[in-house]
């Protein structure tokens, strides 16, 4: 398909005798969200960190719009247009919230500089709904607006694909909407992205298509509707009397 | 350029000028510690380049600063004495390339000791080649005067200065701020992490072999334990974080008072001048753990926010 952004071949991860990835296969076509589901220790985050480079396959293919990307060191991956934010959020403490978004848009896939890439950043702050905050210190943010910044530097470099590692995890029920509102937002600018979720309202309403993993491997695959009444999947979620 | 920024120009063109006028005092005395501190100034500065932002402490100076005499011991009867500052830049650069690329993969505290054992490492080289030469030192004798030399460090500290000025507005500055804050977010926006540290401690390494080597005719006599005394290494490391490695112009504030001071110390308590040191140390982590600079940022904020109690 001349359309598909990424796609994973038989992608396989050990550590030492823990298989913790084991032959995952899926692409993800462009302006199409894509969840990626499943119980604790499935092996969601460890897929995002082989994608973005973070950590080395043992074995399989990830390509980037035809281009092998597996060898390839994250801040290579970055450049050719991969983009992630962290579970744990994590932000520059001695930079203000704009050098934050910045430092998002000087490295990566498309390269700005100087005025150039502060008013991009300031747009963009824009953009996540922190217009006029630039010049905080990150510690002086609340927690959901430390999200924010971080996906604005992650937004800064424009990039192909965009993953997000349980982006709306921890926030309060008020904040989730907002949070749900503003990938959507992204959604709707159509943004290719892989989010790791846990929180089902949110995969309901921004995912087009699912991926569903236990214990390392792909059990289930379609639209939220399908994935969340296969049996399999329940039985991964809640173990076997409750299907 | 910001009007800022040419008034900084001004000021410290000015302030140059005046430092450039002190051989001319004509007092030994004060012309010496002039050399010391232009000297320390150069180091300090420039080690604070790559350590300020990146947090690796590097004790490395010595081992560069070392090499950087022997340059100078080996070269000056053949070569003129501008071009084994330049030889020396380059070896000390190419070095510290080397070592950079051997340990910068490795985390904070091995990295400190790799660097410690750096100096160690060469000057036991020297020592094991001087011993199978029958020399145990070389005689530097050049007519270049305390002065001259005074004049060659000034020239290099204006050129670490304004290394540092570009840098700090350079993508390579802010690569490096971005590292030393956080090394997962640097290379997942796309930096070169490993690439960025190696090219940045190439500053500090050619820096401080430039200052060995414009240094050596002071010594007149030098032989590995004198060119390769670790305790430079720890000088250099106390006086930058004294005033601030945050701060291009931070060191310069824990240089001087930390040369006077030590002055005084090592003329009056000659046999306890590395436990002073010691002590020092400890104040200073412990009392002043971002340097005089953090504390009058602290200062400053902690005025401005009670002018806002005022007003509020």
């Amino acid at each position: 398909m001349s359309n598909t952004v990424l796609s994973l071949r038989g992608v396989t991860k050990r550590f030492g005798g823990l298989v913790a990835v084991n032959a995952m296969d899926f692409d993800v076509t462009e302006h199409q969200v894509m969840g990626l589901i499943g119980p604790n220790g499935s092996g969601k985050s460890t897929t995002l960190n082989l994608i973005s480079g973070a950590l080395k396959v043992s074995g399989g293919e990830i390509s980037l719009r035809g281009t092998p990307i597996t060898a390839l060191p994250a801040e290579q991956i970055n450049r050719r247009g991969i983009a992630r934010t962290f579970q744990l959020v994590r932000l520059l403490p001695s930079m203000s919230v704009l050098e934050n978004v910045v430092a998002g848009a000087v490295f990566g896939h498309k390269r700005r500089w100087g005025q150039d890439a502060r008013r991009h950043a300031e747009t963009l702050l824009a953009r996540v709904g922190l217009e006029g905050k630039g010049h905080l210190r990150v510690g002086q943010l609340t927690y959901i607006d430390t999200k924010r910044v971080e996906l604005a530097r992650v937004l800064a470099s424009d990039p192909k694909l965009l993953l997000l590692d349980e982006w709306l995890a921890g926030l309060n029920p008020s904040e989730l909407q907002i949070g749900i509102t503003l990938i959507k937002s992204l959604r709707d600018e159509g943004r290719t992205i892989i989010l790791v979720e846990h929180v089902m309202d949110a995969i309901r309403s921004l995912c087009d298509t699912c991926v569903v993993m236990a214990s390392g491997t792909k059990i289930a695959q379609g639209t939220p509707q399908q994935v969340l009444s296969d049996p399999d999947v329940i039985r991964a979620y809640l173990g076997d009397d409750d299907v | 350029m910001t009007g800022t920024d040419i008034r900084n120009l001004i000021l410290s063109a000015i302030a140059l000028g005046i430092c450039a006028l002190l051989p001319l005092s004509g007092s030994g005395y004060w012309l010496s510690i002039g050399v010391t501190i232009a000297m320390f100034t150069v180091l300090a500065t420039s080690w604070a380049l790559f350590s300020g932002p990146t947090h690796y402490i590097s004790l490395a100076t010595a081992a560069f600063f070392g090499v950087g005499t022997y340059v100078t011991g080996l070269g000056f009867e053949t070569l003129p004495f501008w071009s084994l500052i330049g030889i020396a830049g380059v070896i000390g650069a190419v070095l510290a390339a080397l070592v950079g690329l051997a340990t910068l993969r490795l985390s904070g505290v091995y990295f400190v000791i790799f660097t410690l054992g750096l100096a160690e490492l060469v000057r036991q080289v020297i020592t094991w080649f001087q011993n199978k030469s029958g020399q145990k030192g070389l005689y530097v004798l050049t007519d270049i005067s305390e002065a001259g030399i005074y004049w060659m460090l000034l020239s290099l500290a204006t050129a670490v200065f304004l290394t540092g000025w570009l840098i700090g507005r350079s993508r390579l500055g802010f690569a490096l701020r971005i590292i030393g804050d956080d090394e997962t977010v640097a290379v997942h926006s796309g930096i070169n992490s490993a690439l960025s540290k190696v090219l940045l401690f190439m500053v500090p390494g050619s820096v401080a072999a430039m200052t060995g080597a414009i240094l050596a005719p002071r010594y007149v006599y030098i032989e590995p334990s004198l060119a390769f005394a670790p305790m430079l290494s720890f000088q250099v490391v106390i006086m930058a974080l004294l005033g601030g490695a945050g701060r291009l112009w931070g060191p310069l504030v824990g240089v001087i008072p930390f040369t006077l001071l030590w002055e005084s110390i090592s003329s009056n308590f000659p046999q306890q001048t590395t436990l002073l040191l010691g002590v020092a140390f400890l104040i200073i982590v412990y009392a002043l753990p971002r340097g005089f600079v953090g504390l009058l940022d602290d200062l400053r904020h902690r005025t401005r926010a009670r002018m806002a109690e005022g007003v509020a």
